[in-house]
Protein backbone atom coordinates (compact mmCIF):
# COMPACT_ATOMS: atom_id res chain seq x y z
CA UNK A 1 0.00 0.00 0.00
CA UNK A 2 2.25 2.44 1.31
CA UNK A 3 4.89 1.54 -1.48
CA UNK A 4 2.39 1.54 -4.55
CA UNK A 5 1.16 5.00 -2.95
CA UNK A 6 5.02 6.32 -3.07
CA UNK A 7 5.09 5.19 -6.83
CA UNK A 8 2.30 6.88 -7.96
CA UNK A 9 3.31 9.95 -6.36
CA UNK A 10 6.95 9.79 -7.92
CA UNK A 11 5.08 9.35 -11.45
CA UNK A 12 3.05 11.90 -10.84
CA UNK A 13 5.82 14.31 -9.59
CA UNK A 14 8.12 12.79 -12.69
CA UNK A 15 5.09 14.04 -15.21
CA UNK A 16 5.10 17.56 -13.79
CA UNK A 17 8.96 17.63 -13.21
CA UNK A 18 9.15 16.88 -17.39
CA UNK A 19 6.24 19.77 -17.79
CA UNK A 20 8.16 22.16 -16.02
CA UNK A 21 12.01 21.19 -17.73
CA UNK A 22 9.55 21.66 -21.38
CA UNK A 23 8.08 24.42 -20.52
CA UNK A 24 11.61 26.02 -19.12
CA UNK A 25 13.27 24.91 -22.58
CA UNK A 26 10.48 26.51 -24.74
CA UNK A 27 10.66 29.55 -22.53
CA UNK A 28 14.80 29.94 -22.84
CA UNK A 29 15.34 28.72 -25.90
CA UNK A 30 12.39 31.60 -27.47
CA UNK A 31 14.16 34.31 -25.47
CA UNK A 32 17.64 33.41 -26.55
CA UNK A 33 16.25 33.35 -30.27
CA UNK A 34 14.68 36.79 -29.58
CA UNK A 35 17.66 38.12 -28.38
CA UNK A 36 19.90 37.03 -30.81
CA UNK A 37 17.43 38.18 -33.31
CA UNK A 38 17.78 41.24 -32.57
CA UNK A 39 14.77 42.79 -34.51
CA UNK A 40 13.36 44.59 -31.01
CA UNK A 41 15.55 47.56 -30.14
CA UNK A 42 15.96 48.94 -26.05
CA UNK A 43 12.78 51.28 -26.72
CA UNK A 44 10.27 48.81 -28.02
CA UNK A 45 11.24 47.10 -24.65
CA UNK A 46 10.01 49.87 -22.24
CA UNK A 47 7.05 49.99 -24.79
CA UNK A 48 5.98 46.67 -23.63
CA UNK A 49 6.93 46.96 -20.08
CA UNK A 50 4.80 50.81 -19.56
CA UNK A 51 1.67 49.07 -21.49
CA UNK A 52 2.33 46.10 -19.16
CA UNK A 53 2.65 47.94 -16.41
CA UNK A 54 -0.41 50.33 -17.08
CA UNK A 55 -2.58 47.08 -18.53
CA UNK A 56 -1.62 45.18 -15.41
CA UNK A 57 -2.41 47.79 -13.07
CA UNK A 58 -6.06 47.77 -13.88
CA UNK A 59 -6.16 43.49 -13.33
CA UNK A 60 -4.46 44.25 -10.06
CA UNK A 61 -7.64 46.58 -9.40
CA UNK A 62 -9.82 44.15 -10.63
CA UNK A 63 -7.91 40.91 -8.78
CA UNK A 64 -8.58 43.19 -5.16
CA UNK A 65 -11.96 42.42 -5.18
CA UNK A 66 -11.37 38.85 -5.73
CA UNK A 67 -8.81 38.36 -3.08
CA UNK A 68 -10.54 40.34 -0.61
CA UNK A 69 -13.98 38.79 -0.62
CA UNK A 70 -12.14 35.31 -1.11
CA UNK A 71 -10.09 36.11 2.11
CA UNK A 72 -13.29 37.14 4.29
CA UNK A 73 -15.62 34.21 2.66
CA UNK A 74 -13.52 31.84 1.16
CA UNK A 75 -15.87 32.42 -1.80
CA UNK A 76 -14.68 33.23 -5.32
CA UNK A 77 -17.41 35.90 -6.51
CA UNK A 78 -17.26 34.94 -9.88
CA UNK A 79 -19.63 38.11 -11.05
CA UNK A 80 -16.62 40.37 -9.72
CA UNK A 81 -15.48 41.02 -13.83
CA UNK A 82 -19.09 42.04 -14.43
CA UNK A 83 -19.44 44.29 -11.22
CA UNK A 84 -16.68 46.12 -13.36
CA UNK A 85 -18.30 46.04 -16.38
CA UNK A 86 -21.40 47.35 -14.68
CA UNK A 87 -19.60 50.51 -13.32
CA UNK A 88 -17.39 50.99 -16.78
CA UNK A 89 -20.90 50.78 -18.83
CA UNK A 90 -22.90 53.47 -16.09
CA UNK A 91 -20.45 55.57 -16.44
CA UNK A 92 -20.28 55.37 -20.08
CA UNK A 93 -23.77 57.83 -20.22
CA UNK A 94 -22.43 60.25 -17.76
CA UNK A 95 -19.32 60.39 -20.33
CA UNK A 96 -21.02 60.65 -23.37
CA UNK A 97 -23.57 63.20 -22.23
CA UNK A 98 -20.55 65.29 -20.74
CA UNK A 99 -18.70 64.23 -24.59
CA UNK A 100 -21.87 65.92 -26.44
CA UNK A 101 -22.20 69.13 -24.65
CA UNK A 102 -18.46 69.52 -24.87
CA UNK A 103 -18.01 69.72 -20.78
CA UNK A 104 -15.41 67.05 -21.10
CA UNK A 105 -13.06 69.11 -22.88
CA UNK A 106 -13.47 72.07 -21.02
CA UNK A 107 -13.37 70.80 -17.67
CA UNK A 108 -11.85 67.20 -18.09
CA UNK A 109 -9.88 66.93 -15.03
CA UNK A 110 -14.11 67.81 -13.10
CA UNK A 111 -15.66 65.55 -15.70
CA UNK A 112 -13.45 62.85 -15.53
CA UNK A 113 -13.43 62.57 -11.90
CA UNK A 114 -17.07 62.70 -11.73
CA UNK A 115 -16.82 59.80 -14.33
CA UNK A 116 -15.12 58.09 -12.35
CA UNK A 117 -17.02 58.74 -9.09
CA UNK A 118 -20.19 57.43 -11.32
CA UNK A 119 -18.05 53.87 -11.84
CA UNK A 120 -17.29 53.49 -8.53
CA UNK A 121 -20.47 53.95 -7.08
CA UNK A 122 -22.51 52.08 -9.47
CA UNK A 123 -20.05 48.61 -8.86
CA UNK A 124 -20.32 49.28 -5.15
CA UNK A 125 -24.43 49.30 -5.16
CA UNK A 126 -24.51 46.72 -7.57
CA UNK A 127 -21.73 44.34 -5.62
CA UNK A 128 -23.24 45.32 -2.20
CA UNK A 129 -26.46 44.06 -3.43
CA UNK A 130 -25.77 41.30 -4.90
CA UNK A 131 -23.84 40.43 -1.83
CA UNK A 132 -27.63 40.88 -0.20
CA UNK A 133 -29.70 39.14 -2.32
CA UNK A 134 -27.66 35.82 -3.45
CA UNK A 135 -24.66 35.10 -1.46
CA UNK A 136 -25.91 35.95 2.03
CA UNK A 137 -28.46 33.94 2.04
CA UNK A 138 -26.61 31.09 1.28
CA UNK A 139 -23.63 31.77 3.60
CA UNK A 140 -24.40 28.64 5.57
CA UNK A 141 -24.34 25.87 2.44
CA UNK A 142 -22.09 24.17 0.81
CA UNK A 143 -19.28 25.81 -0.80
CA UNK A 144 -20.26 25.24 -4.07
CA UNK A 145 -23.66 26.60 -3.75
CA UNK A 146 -22.61 30.28 -3.91
CA UNK A 147 -20.05 30.36 -6.70
CA UNK A 148 -22.96 28.72 -8.73
CA UNK A 149 -25.13 31.47 -7.58
CA UNK A 150 -21.89 33.92 -8.30
CA UNK A 151 -21.98 32.43 -11.91
CA UNK A 152 -25.68 33.22 -12.20
CA UNK A 153 -25.61 36.56 -10.91
CA UNK A 154 -22.39 37.18 -13.76
CA UNK A 155 -25.18 35.57 -16.59
CA UNK A 156 -28.24 38.04 -14.94
CA UNK A 157 -25.90 41.06 -15.24
CA UNK A 158 -24.68 40.54 -18.68
CA UNK A 159 -28.12 40.08 -20.39
CA UNK A 160 -29.20 42.73 -18.25
CA UNK A 161 -26.89 45.15 -20.11
CA UNK A 162 -26.76 43.35 -23.11
CA UNK A 163 -31.36 43.58 -22.76
CA UNK A 164 -31.54 47.40 -21.81
CA UNK A 165 -28.90 48.28 -24.38
CA UNK A 166 -27.57 46.20 -26.87
CA UNK A 167 -25.42 44.17 -27.47
CA UNK A 168 -23.10 46.50 -29.67
CA UNK A 169 -19.94 48.51 -28.75
CA UNK A 170 -20.41 51.72 -27.27
CA UNK A 171 -17.81 54.37 -28.34
CA UNK A 172 -16.46 56.24 -24.71
CA UNK A 173 -16.36 59.69 -25.91
CA UNK A 174 -12.43 60.96 -26.05
CA UNK A 175 -10.64 63.70 -23.90
CA UNK A 176 -8.10 66.22 -25.78
CA UNK A 177 -6.11 66.41 -22.97
CA UNK A 178 -5.47 62.52 -22.68
CA UNK A 179 -4.33 62.51 -26.08
CA UNK A 180 -0.91 62.11 -27.40
CA UNK A 181 2.30 61.31 -25.00
CA UNK A 182 3.97 63.04 -22.75
CA UNK A 183 7.60 62.43 -22.27
CA UNK A 184 8.68 61.64 -18.55
CA UNK A 185 12.00 60.75 -17.92
CA UNK A 186 12.92 60.65 -21.54
CA UNK A 187 10.37 57.81 -22.59
CA UNK A 188 7.17 58.71 -24.41
CA UNK A 189 4.47 57.51 -22.52
CA UNK A 190 1.10 57.51 -23.84
CA UNK A 191 -0.71 60.00 -21.63
CA UNK A 192 -3.74 57.68 -21.00
CA UNK A 193 -1.33 54.49 -19.74
CA UNK A 194 0.34 57.70 -17.23
CA UNK A 195 -3.30 58.17 -15.88
CA UNK A 196 -4.13 54.36 -15.47
CA UNK A 197 -1.04 53.47 -13.78
CA UNK A 198 -0.54 56.65 -11.39
CA UNK A 199 -4.25 56.53 -10.41
CA UNK A 200 -4.03 53.01 -10.16
CA UNK A 201 -1.36 53.33 -7.67
CA UNK A 202 -3.24 56.15 -5.67
CA UNK A 203 -6.29 53.69 -5.35
CA UNK A 204 -3.92 50.93 -4.18
CA UNK A 205 -2.07 53.08 -1.88
CA UNK A 206 -5.20 54.31 -0.40
CA UNK A 207 -6.88 50.69 -0.05
CA UNK A 208 -3.43 49.31 1.62
CA UNK A 209 -4.01 51.93 4.33
CA UNK A 210 -7.38 51.75 4.80
CA UNK A 211 -7.16 47.49 5.31
CA UNK A 212 -3.94 48.30 7.50
CA UNK A 213 -4.73 51.19 9.25
CA UNK A 214 -7.62 51.99 10.34
CA UNK A 215 -10.30 50.26 12.96
CA UNK A 216 -12.60 49.19 10.22
CA UNK A 217 -9.67 47.40 8.06
CA UNK A 218 -8.24 45.96 11.03
CA UNK A 219 -11.81 44.45 11.92
CA UNK A 220 -11.82 42.98 8.19
CA UNK A 221 -8.55 41.23 9.08
CA UNK A 222 -9.82 40.21 12.19
CA UNK A 223 -12.79 38.03 10.47
CA UNK A 224 -10.95 37.30 7.67
CA UNK A 225 -8.87 35.56 10.25
CA UNK A 226 -11.51 33.84 12.69
CA UNK A 227 -15.24 34.94 11.80
CA UNK A 228 -16.42 33.55 15.36
CA UNK A 229 -13.58 35.11 17.12
CA UNK A 230 -14.13 38.16 15.58
CA UNK A 231 -17.98 37.95 16.36
CA UNK A 232 -16.92 37.32 20.11
CA UNK A 233 -15.51 40.71 20.37
CA UNK A 234 -18.36 43.18 19.20
CA UNK A 235 -17.69 43.05 15.62
CA UNK A 236 -20.61 42.76 12.86
CA UNK A 237 -19.51 39.89 10.99
CA UNK A 238 -22.64 40.74 8.40
CA UNK A 239 -21.22 44.39 8.14
CA UNK A 240 -17.20 43.53 8.06
CA UNK A 241 -17.95 41.40 4.86
CA UNK A 242 -20.42 43.91 2.88
CA UNK A 243 -17.78 46.22 3.35
CA UNK A 244 -15.11 43.76 2.08
CA UNK A 245 -17.72 43.22 -1.00
CA UNK A 246 -17.82 47.21 -1.33
CA UNK A 247 -14.52 48.21 -1.26
CA UNK A 248 -13.11 45.21 -3.89
CA UNK A 249 -16.63 46.64 -5.98
CA UNK A 250 -14.76 50.20 -5.98
CA UNK A 251 -11.48 49.11 -7.03
CA UNK A 252 -13.24 47.13 -10.04
CA UNK A 253 -15.58 50.30 -11.18
CA UNK A 254 -12.31 52.49 -10.83
CA UNK A 255 -10.63 49.93 -13.22
CA UNK A 256 -13.57 50.15 -15.27
CA UNK A 257 -13.19 54.04 -15.72
CA UNK A 258 -9.63 53.48 -16.59
CA UNK A 259 -10.26 50.46 -19.13
CA UNK A 260 -12.45 52.60 -20.73
CA UNK A 261 -9.81 55.52 -20.83
CA UNK A 262 -7.46 53.18 -22.49
CA UNK A 263 -9.75 51.19 -25.01
CA UNK A 264 -12.47 53.93 -25.80
CA UNK A 265 -15.25 51.26 -25.82
CA UNK A 266 -17.59 49.53 -23.91
CA UNK A 267 -19.69 46.25 -23.88
CA UNK A 268 -21.97 44.16 -22.21
CA UNK A 269 -19.20 41.47 -22.18
CA UNK A 270 -16.49 42.95 -21.70
CA UNK A 271 -15.76 41.97 -17.80
CA UNK A 272 -15.36 38.42 -18.89
CA UNK A 273 -11.85 38.54 -20.14
CA UNK A 274 -10.47 41.10 -17.51
CA UNK A 275 -12.24 38.92 -15.23
CA UNK A 276 -10.64 35.91 -15.68
CA UNK A 277 -7.63 37.56 -15.83
CA UNK A 278 -7.49 39.37 -12.84
CA UNK A 279 -8.77 36.04 -10.94
CA UNK A 280 -5.81 34.63 -12.59
CA UNK A 281 -3.74 37.26 -11.02
CA UNK A 282 -5.32 37.07 -7.88
CA UNK A 283 -4.31 33.44 -7.41
CA UNK A 284 -0.56 34.37 -9.14
CA UNK A 285 -0.07 36.90 -6.47
CA UNK A 286 -1.98 34.26 -3.25
CA UNK A 287 -5.47 34.73 -3.69
CA UNK A 288 -6.42 36.24 -0.18
CA UNK A 289 -3.61 38.45 0.04
CA UNK A 290 -4.32 42.15 -0.41
CA UNK A 291 -0.26 42.72 -1.47
CA UNK A 292 -0.08 39.57 -3.30
CA UNK A 293 -3.09 40.79 -5.80
CA UNK A 294 -1.61 43.67 -6.89
CA UNK A 295 2.27 42.51 -7.56
CA UNK A 296 0.25 39.30 -9.02
CA UNK A 297 -1.70 42.18 -11.26
CA UNK A 298 1.30 43.72 -12.83
CA UNK A 299 3.47 40.80 -12.97
CA UNK A 300 0.45 39.53 -15.08
CA UNK A 301 0.65 42.77 -17.57
CA UNK A 302 4.12 42.83 -17.87
CA UNK A 303 4.14 39.00 -18.85
CA UNK A 304 1.45 39.12 -21.17
CA UNK A 305 2.76 42.43 -22.92
CA UNK A 306 6.40 41.63 -23.51
CA UNK A 307 5.89 37.42 -22.98
CA UNK A 308 4.65 37.11 -26.32
CA UNK A 309 7.30 38.73 -28.62
CA UNK A 310 10.27 37.57 -25.49
CA UNK A 311 8.97 33.75 -25.57
CA UNK A 312 7.26 32.88 -28.95
CA UNK A 313 8.81 35.47 -31.77
CA UNK A 314 12.15 33.55 -31.30
CA UNK A 315 10.38 30.27 -31.88
CA UNK A 316 9.45 31.54 -35.48
CA UNK A 317 6.03 31.96 -34.22
CA UNK A 318 3.98 34.40 -36.22
CA UNK A 319 1.71 37.31 -34.74
CA UNK A 320 3.14 36.04 -31.29
CA UNK A 321 1.04 38.93 -30.20
CA UNK A 322 -2.37 36.61 -30.55
CA UNK A 323 -1.15 34.42 -28.61
CA UNK A 324 -0.86 36.54 -25.10
CA UNK A 325 -4.17 34.74 -23.41
CA UNK A 326 -2.11 31.33 -23.98
CA UNK A 327 0.49 33.01 -22.09
CA UNK A 328 -1.12 34.47 -19.22
CA UNK A 329 -3.24 31.24 -18.83
CA UNK A 330 -0.51 28.70 -19.24
CA UNK A 331 0.64 31.00 -16.55
CA UNK A 332 -1.71 30.28 -14.40
CA UNK A 333 -1.89 26.57 -15.15
CA UNK A 334 1.87 26.54 -14.04
CA UNK A 335 1.22 28.38 -10.87
CA UNK A 336 -1.54 26.27 -9.60
CA UNK A 337 1.34 23.21 -10.59
CA UNK A 338 4.17 24.69 -8.68
CA UNK A 339 3.46 27.25 -6.08
CA UNK A 340 -0.83 26.95 -5.19
CA UNK A 341 -0.31 29.41 -2.48
CA UNK A 342 0.99 31.91 -4.87
CA UNK A 343 3.98 34.69 -5.25
CA UNK A 344 2.82 35.87 -1.83
CA UNK A 345 0.85 33.14 -0.37
CA UNK A 346 1.68 31.61 2.52
CA UNK A 347 1.21 28.19 3.99
CA UNK A 348 -1.87 28.05 6.04
CA UNK A 349 -0.84 27.33 9.56
CA UNK A 350 -4.15 26.75 11.83
CA UNK A 351 -3.27 27.17 14.60
CA UNK A 352 -5.07 25.55 17.89
CA UNK A 353 -4.85 25.56 21.24
CA UNK B 1 -31.56 40.36 41.50
CA UNK B 2 -28.90 37.77 39.37
CA UNK B 3 -27.17 39.65 36.80
CA UNK B 4 -27.06 37.05 34.63
CA UNK B 5 -29.75 34.28 34.37
CA UNK B 6 -29.87 31.08 32.45
CA UNK B 7 -33.48 29.14 32.67
CA UNK B 8 -34.40 26.31 31.15
CA UNK B 9 -31.65 26.13 28.27
CA UNK B 10 -32.42 23.81 25.43
CA UNK B 11 -29.90 23.70 22.87
CA UNK B 12 -29.63 20.97 20.06
CA UNK B 13 -26.56 20.60 17.72
CA UNK B 14 -28.41 19.17 14.62
CA UNK B 15 -30.48 16.69 16.24
CA UNK B 16 -28.40 16.02 18.90
CA UNK B 17 -30.21 17.62 22.36
CA UNK B 18 -27.10 18.65 23.58
CA UNK B 19 -28.09 20.97 26.60
CA UNK B 20 -31.33 19.76 28.39
CA UNK B 21 -33.05 22.81 30.13
CA UNK B 22 -29.55 24.00 32.06
CA UNK B 23 -30.53 27.07 34.55
CA UNK B 24 -28.04 28.43 36.15
CA UNK B 25 -27.41 32.32 37.60
CA UNK B 26 -25.16 34.43 38.24
CA UNK B 27 -24.91 37.36 40.85
CA UNK B 28 -23.02 40.51 40.63
CA UNK B 29 -19.40 40.92 41.60
CA UNK B 30 -19.24 36.76 41.86
CA UNK B 31 -16.81 34.12 40.27
CA UNK B 32 -19.33 31.72 39.46
CA UNK B 33 -17.93 28.26 37.68
CA UNK B 34 -19.19 25.62 35.42
CA UNK B 35 -17.41 22.38 36.10
CA UNK B 36 -17.96 18.64 34.60
CA UNK B 37 -16.48 16.44 31.99
CA UNK B 38 -15.55 16.61 28.08
CA UNK B 39 -18.59 16.75 26.46
CA UNK B 40 -20.43 17.76 29.56
CA UNK B 41 -22.44 20.93 27.64
CA UNK B 42 -20.09 23.38 29.27
CA UNK B 43 -18.74 25.47 26.09
CA UNK B 44 -22.20 24.85 24.89
CA UNK B 45 -23.53 26.73 27.35
CA UNK B 46 -21.01 29.81 27.01
CA UNK B 47 -21.43 29.78 23.33
CA UNK B 48 -24.92 30.08 23.41
CA UNK B 49 -24.74 32.54 26.14
CA UNK B 50 -22.44 34.84 23.61
CA UNK B 51 -25.13 34.28 20.50
CA UNK B 52 -22.55 32.07 18.51
CA UNK B 53 -25.61 29.08 19.22
CA UNK B 54 -29.44 29.84 19.20
CA UNK B 55 -31.41 27.94 22.17
CA UNK B 56 -34.32 25.70 20.49
CA UNK B 57 -36.21 26.55 24.13
CA UNK B 58 -35.01 29.13 27.49
CA UNK B 59 -34.27 32.35 28.05
CA UNK B 60 -31.19 34.48 29.07
CA UNK B 61 -31.58 37.71 30.74
CA UNK B 62 -28.67 40.31 31.34
CA UNK B 63 -30.15 42.39 34.53
CA UNK B 64 -33.88 41.31 33.11
CA UNK B 65 -33.17 42.36 29.61
CA UNK B 66 -33.33 39.31 27.14
CA UNK B 67 -30.57 38.43 25.43
CA UNK B 68 -31.45 35.51 23.49
CA UNK B 69 -32.76 36.81 20.09
CA UNK B 70 -29.37 38.99 19.99
CA UNK B 71 -26.51 38.77 17.40
CA UNK B 72 -23.47 38.06 19.20
CA UNK B 73 -21.90 41.62 18.50
CA UNK B 74 -25.29 43.12 20.04
CA UNK B 75 -24.48 40.83 23.52
CA UNK B 76 -20.98 42.03 23.58
CA UNK B 77 -22.62 45.61 23.76
CA UNK B 78 -24.61 44.74 26.16
CA UNK B 79 -21.22 43.98 27.90
CA UNK B 80 -21.20 40.12 28.27
CA UNK B 81 -18.01 38.72 26.72
CA UNK B 82 -16.99 35.46 25.93
CA UNK B 83 -13.60 34.14 26.19
CA UNK B 84 -13.04 31.52 24.15
CA UNK B 85 -11.60 28.15 24.26
CA UNK B 86 -8.60 27.85 22.12
CA UNK B 87 -7.87 31.20 22.73
CA UNK B 88 -8.86 32.10 19.12
CA UNK B 89 -6.20 35.79 18.86
CA UNK B 90 -5.98 36.89 15.41
CA UNK B 91 -2.54 35.35 14.47
CA UNK B 92 -1.83 37.50 11.78
CA UNK B 93 -2.95 40.80 13.85
CA UNK B 94 -0.27 42.71 16.39
CA UNK B 95 -0.56 42.15 19.62
CA UNK B 96 -1.85 46.02 20.24
CA UNK B 97 -4.33 45.15 17.11
CA UNK B 98 -5.92 42.09 19.05
CA UNK B 99 -6.71 44.63 21.97
CA UNK B 100 -7.89 47.29 20.16
CA UNK B 101 -9.89 44.98 18.12
CA UNK B 102 -11.65 44.04 21.87
CA UNK B 103 -12.42 47.34 21.79
CA UNK B 104 -14.26 47.37 18.88
CA UNK B 105 -17.56 48.30 20.10
CA UNK B 106 -16.34 51.53 22.13
CA UNK B 107 -15.70 55.08 20.73
CA UNK B 108 -13.87 56.56 24.19
CA UNK B 109 -10.68 57.18 23.35
CA UNK B 110 -9.41 58.15 26.92
CA UNK B 111 -11.28 55.01 28.24
CA UNK B 112 -9.53 52.68 25.59
CA UNK B 113 -6.02 54.00 26.33
CA UNK B 114 -6.62 54.04 29.92
CA UNK B 115 -7.73 50.10 29.76
CA UNK B 116 -4.63 49.18 27.19
CA UNK B 117 -2.61 50.54 29.84
CA UNK B 118 -4.66 47.80 32.42
CA UNK B 119 -3.44 45.21 30.86
CA UNK B 120 -0.30 46.12 29.99
CA UNK B 121 -0.21 46.57 33.65
CA UNK B 122 -1.76 43.55 34.41
CA UNK B 123 0.84 41.30 31.74
CA UNK B 124 3.79 42.83 31.09
CA UNK B 125 4.74 40.60 28.71
CA UNK B 126 2.40 41.72 26.28
CA UNK B 127 3.85 45.16 26.43
CA UNK B 128 6.71 44.22 25.77
CA UNK B 129 5.50 42.40 22.54
CA UNK B 130 2.76 44.99 21.94
CA UNK B 131 4.17 45.22 18.08
CA UNK B 132 4.55 41.45 17.46
CA UNK B 133 2.40 39.61 15.30
CA UNK B 134 0.16 37.42 17.87
CA UNK B 135 0.93 34.19 16.10
CA UNK B 136 4.63 34.40 17.13
CA UNK B 137 3.53 34.38 20.85
CA UNK B 138 3.50 31.40 23.22
CA UNK B 139 1.33 29.20 24.34
CA UNK B 140 0.97 31.69 27.81
CA UNK B 141 1.28 34.86 26.45
CA UNK B 142 -1.51 33.71 23.60
CA UNK B 143 -4.09 33.31 27.02
CA UNK B 144 -3.16 36.18 28.40
CA UNK B 145 -3.79 38.12 25.31
CA UNK B 146 -7.10 36.56 24.49
CA UNK B 147 -7.86 37.79 28.60
CA UNK B 148 -6.92 40.92 28.03
CA UNK B 149 -8.30 41.44 24.46
CA UNK B 150 -11.69 40.03 26.42
CA UNK B 151 -11.01 42.82 29.23
CA UNK B 152 -10.48 45.56 26.56
CA UNK B 153 -14.70 45.58 25.59
CA UNK B 154 -14.75 46.20 29.53
CA UNK B 155 -17.21 43.86 30.07
CA UNK B 156 -19.95 43.37 32.95
CA UNK B 157 -20.06 39.72 32.83
CA UNK B 158 -16.76 37.83 31.62
CA UNK B 159 -17.02 34.20 30.39
CA UNK B 160 -13.98 32.49 30.22
CA UNK B 161 -13.45 28.95 28.81
CA UNK B 162 -10.99 26.83 29.91
CA UNK B 163 -7.90 29.27 30.55
CA UNK B 164 -5.68 26.86 32.16
CA UNK B 165 -5.93 24.52 28.86
CA UNK B 166 -2.89 23.31 27.89
CA UNK B 167 -0.70 25.78 29.96
CA UNK B 168 2.52 24.74 32.63
CA UNK B 169 1.53 25.04 36.27
CA UNK B 170 3.53 28.41 36.56
CA UNK B 171 1.17 30.13 33.91
CA UNK B 172 -2.13 28.45 35.11
CA UNK B 173 -1.28 30.54 38.85
CA UNK B 174 -0.77 33.48 36.82
CA UNK B 175 -3.48 33.40 34.97
CA UNK B 176 -6.16 32.44 37.83
CA UNK B 177 -4.06 35.43 39.74
CA UNK B 178 -5.11 37.76 37.16
CA UNK B 179 -8.94 36.31 37.00
CA UNK B 180 -8.79 36.88 40.43
CA UNK B 181 -7.60 40.58 40.36
CA UNK B 182 -10.40 40.86 37.29
CA UNK B 183 -12.91 40.33 39.54
CA UNK B 184 -11.80 41.83 42.28
CA UNK B 185 -12.18 45.26 39.91
CA UNK B 186 -15.41 44.60 39.97
CA UNK B 187 -16.29 42.27 36.75
CA UNK B 188 -18.38 39.24 37.38
CA UNK B 189 -17.31 35.95 35.88
CA UNK B 190 -18.26 32.97 34.57
CA UNK B 191 -15.28 30.34 34.58
CA UNK B 192 -16.26 26.79 32.69
CA UNK B 193 -13.17 24.54 33.85
CA UNK B 194 -11.70 21.38 33.32
CA UNK B 195 -9.08 21.91 35.47
CA UNK B 196 -12.36 21.61 38.67
CA UNK B 197 -9.72 22.35 41.95
CA UNK B 198 -8.20 25.54 40.34
CA UNK B 199 -12.16 26.69 39.42
CA UNK B 200 -13.11 25.82 42.86
CA UNK B 201 -10.43 27.73 44.74
CA UNK B 202 -11.37 31.19 43.03
CA UNK B 203 -15.05 30.80 42.64
CA UNK B 204 -17.41 31.55 45.16
CA UNK B 205 -20.35 29.33 43.88
CA UNK B 206 -20.34 26.56 40.96
CA UNK B 207 -22.34 23.81 38.96
CA UNK B 208 -21.82 20.35 37.98
CA UNK B 209 -22.75 20.08 34.04
CA UNK B 210 -23.27 15.95 32.86
CA UNK B 211 -24.55 14.87 29.12
CA UNK B 212 -26.41 18.70 28.92
CA UNK B 213 -27.52 18.81 32.51
CA UNK B 214 -27.05 20.24 36.06
CA UNK B 215 -26.34 17.43 38.65
CA UNK B 216 -25.22 19.03 41.09
CA UNK B 217 -24.67 22.82 42.45
CA UNK B 218 -23.67 24.97 45.66
CA UNK B 219 -20.59 27.13 46.88
CA UNK B 220 -17.15 26.29 46.41
CA UNK B 221 -16.66 25.22 49.72
CA UNK B 222 -19.72 22.59 49.58
CA UNK B 223 -18.60 21.02 45.60
CA UNK B 224 -14.61 20.32 47.03
CA UNK B 225 -16.12 18.41 50.03
CA UNK B 226 -18.55 16.83 48.43
CA UNK B 227 -17.77 12.95 47.82
CA UNK B 228 -19.02 12.50 44.70
CA UNK B 229 -17.08 15.59 42.95
CA UNK B 230 -14.08 14.17 44.62
CA UNK B 231 -14.02 11.23 43.16
CA UNK B 232 -15.05 12.72 39.61
CA UNK B 233 -13.27 15.78 39.19
CA UNK B 234 -10.93 16.29 41.87
CA UNK B 235 -9.04 13.22 41.66
CA UNK B 236 -9.09 12.11 44.90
Amino acid sequence: MQSSLMRRLSVVDLYLWAFRIVVLVVVVWGMIGTIMARRYPGEVWIDFVVYGLSQGSIYALIALGYTMVYGILRMINFAHGEVFMSGAYTAYFVAAAFGRSGYLDRNPVVSLLVVLAVAMITSTAIAVLLERVAYRPLRGSPRLVPLIAAIGASFFLQYAFRGFFGSGFQAYPETQVLKGTWAIAGISILRTQAVVLVAAVLMMLGLYAFVMRTKTGTAMRAVSEDREAAALMGIDVDRAIVIAFAVGASMAGAAGFLYALVFKQVHFFMGFIPGIKAFTAAVLGGIGNIPGAMLGGLFLGIFESAGPILFLDGLGIVAPYQLKDVIAFTMLVMVLIFRPSGIMGERLVVKKA
Amino acid sequence: MALLEVENLHVYYGNIHALKGISLKVDPGEIVTLIGANGAGKSTTLKTISGLLRPRGGQITLAGEDLSAMSPHGIVAKGVVHVPEGRRIFGRLSVTENLEMGAFTRTDRSGIEADLERVFGMFPRLRERRAQVAGTLSGGEQQMLATGRGLMTRPKVLLLDEPSMGLAPVLVDLIYDSIKEINASGTTILLVEQNAFMALSVASRGYVLQTGEVVLQGSAADLKANEEVRRAYLGG
